[in-house]
């Protein structure tokens, strides 16, 4: 580490890893839940479990890339952070609006919205909390000796985010419009803007970890996020094929969402060429395996898998099933979760001194996690494609269906025990690291 | 061989260039003669129905319009599908309502919101879907 300020990072990757695991709770309630087994109805309706653990998935990706943003921008700007004691309080207000939004989830307070069920109040509060954190890398940014192409790509994903989030907080009486407005958030989010930010945060590890010319690696970064956005913001229509807006978007959507697998694909051919390439052989292999391996399955996930069910002559009948939730799952953990990973890797062992770079549990979280995702990707695609055929094809009744395909449920929920195994892993590394401390920094 | 230069113009104008497309889109899409929701039929009652349908979070376990939670019924034509006192008897019901098993929140509605939810649901069945209304079953009496 070579600014002391980078040590906040540390609290906000412990913040993540923290909400993940109730994240990984709540997944599992639903997954009993699906495959019959409802015994916590009464405290904890499906609807509750599903508001929990898609909101934790947003609060502790957003946590990741903050503490990724406040570690990588003072080393790229050459600049200490311009307030840490500021770090904190936006730490702390993030950790409270979380903690108040998952409460108030269980007794019936929220906006029917799904990914943002935040209430207003509570989105008041994250918008001041986003503020103070633009803020703070914006001014570090100014103040510092350089700016670079890896810390400016962040930065844009960081504040579009922040900007996108308001196209949420407007009232519609219509459902349609109600709608058409929510995807500007979610879509733009995650097929637009927070692959800016992945793009940077997987620029900065395959500069250190590759040694690949930072030139190189910035002139493609440029074409990939040209590339995502070319083909995401047009591609957002296919959010909007059957929610009762104009036929247009059935062609615009089909056509530029099919587009979206080339960003994924270019990004990750880059990430291969640049480890490739790259002379520089770094220690850190686990931050390798997580950097590497989150190009890949996020082209898997959110580029093939996005593919299989992005055409209207398709989504016509997928459109509202388990297929998406196959698609969902997978994109998300290999786009966001395995790039938060990936930093939180190669950034520990700089900030605590501990250089735990290959160990056989760093592996394994890796691999066992890996496994088990794909295993639960798997049984929601079975589960969707036997619910498409049944209930869209041979018109059976839904709950008909739902009996049906509870086996796969089961399929599913052993597998998610096997990714939290992973997972467990993966955290209990991070806290064998230790905490961050002032004799780890380096010239 | 593309340099560093040309590829933030790439960026920069490739970005501008959707971006701006994607706004005439959204505007040409939601002007009053493309409308397939029927807006001038939306009363204050099917408004306040919506209102109810966002409060208790119904999206967090039903789909609508095919977005939701896939663990409860699709509702887009559910008014055509099981008629009003079907609907408002599970609105209303003091008791988890489950008749296949999978209970729903008792929610315990009043008469007078749960004709609200009945009119949103009718408003929302009348919206054209460019033709999902009809694949999603068992929703379209045509189709069964």
């Amino acid at each position: 580490m070579k600014y002391k300020s980078q040590k906040v990072a540390y609290w906000f990757f412990a913040l993540s890893m923290l909400l993940l695991s109730l994240q990984l709770i709540y997944g599992l309630i639903m997954g009993f839940a699906h495959a019959g087994m409802d015994g916590l109805h009464e405290w904890i309706p499906f609807n509750t479990a599903k508001a929990v653990h898609t909101n934790l998935l947003v609060v502790w990706l957003l946590s990741g890339f903050m503490g990724a943003a406040y570690y990588i921008i003072p080393e790229e700007a050459q600049h200490e952070l311009v307030s840490v004691k500021l770090a904190y309080v936006q730490l702390i207000s993030l950790a409270v609006v979380g903690v108040l939004a998952i409460i108030g989830y269980h007794f019936n307070i929220w906006e029917g919205r799904k990914f943002l069920e935040i209430p207003r109040g509570l989105d008041y509060l994250v918008v001041v909390n986003v503020l103070l954190f633009m803020g703070l890398i914006l001014m570090t940014l100014w103040k510092g000796k350089r700016k670079t192409t890896t810390a400016l790509v962040l930065t844009m994903g960081l504040l579009f985010a922040a900007l996108l989030y308001l196209p949420g907080m407007i009232d519609f009486d219509s459902q349609v419009l109600d709608s058409f407005f929510r995807w500007w958030v979610v879509h733009l989010w995650v097929e637009g803007v927070w692959e800016l930010i992945m793009g940077g945060i997987l620029s900065f590890l395959l500069i250190k970890l590759t040694g690949v010319d930072r030139e190189v690696i910035e002139k493609w970064l440029y074409v990939i996020v040209g590339l995502t956005f070319l083909s995401g913001i047009l591609g957002t229509g296919h959010h909007y094929y059957y929610i009762g807006v104009n036929k247009i978007w059935l062609i615009v959507g089909g056509i530029f969402s099919a587009l979206e697998p080339l960003a994924f694909l270019a990004m990750a051919l880059f990430a291969v060429n640049m480890y490739r390439k790259g002379e520089k052989k770094h220690p850190n292999k686990t931050a390798l395996l997580w950097t590497i391996g989150s190009a890949i399955v996020s082209f898997v996930g959110a580029g093939l898998l996005g593919f299989a069910h992005t055409l209207p002559q398709t989504n016509i009948y997928t459109h509202g099933t388990i297929v998406t939730a196959m698609h969902g799952h997978l994109s998300f953990w290999g786009a966001y979760a395995m790039i938060v990973f990936a930093i939180i890797s190669y950034a520990l062992p700089n900030m605590t001194g501990r250089k735990f770079y290959d160990t056989a549990r760093g592996r394994m979280a890796f691999w066992i996690s890996n496994i088990g995702m794909i295993g639960m990707t798997v049984a929601f695609g079975v589960a969707g494609v036997a619910q498409v055929y049944m209930e869209r094809k041979m018109k059976v009744d839904f709950m008909s269906v739902q009996k049906d395909i509870e086996v796969h449920f089961w399929v599913l929920i052993i597998m998610a025990i096997l990714f939290i195994v992973g997972i467990t892993l993966y955290i209990i590394e991070f806290f064998k690291h230790g905490q961050p401390n002032d004799e780890a920094l380096i010239e | 061989m593309l340099s560093k230069k040309q590829a933030r113009a790439f960026f920069l104008v490739g970005t501008a260039v959707t971006f701006l497309i994607f706004i005439g889109l959204t505007v040409y899409s939601l002007g009053e003669a493309q409308d397939q929701t029927n807006r001038d039929q939306l009363s204050e009652s099917a408004i306040r129905g919506k209102w109810l349908w966002d409060k208790n979070n119904c999206m967090g376990c039903h789909t609508l319009m095919g977005e939701g939670g896939y663990y409860a019924p699709e509702l887009t034509k559910v008014v055509e599908r099981r008629g009003d006192a079907y609907i408002k008897a599970a609105l209303m019901s003091p008791v988890p309502w489950q008749p296949n098993g999978r209970k729903m929140v008792a929610y315990n509605m009043s008469e007078a919101e749960a004709n609200d939810m009945v009119e949103f649901f009718k408003w929302i069945g009348n919206v054209d879907l460019n033709g999902f209304e009809t694949i999603v079953s068992p929703l379209a009496k045509k189709n069964n």
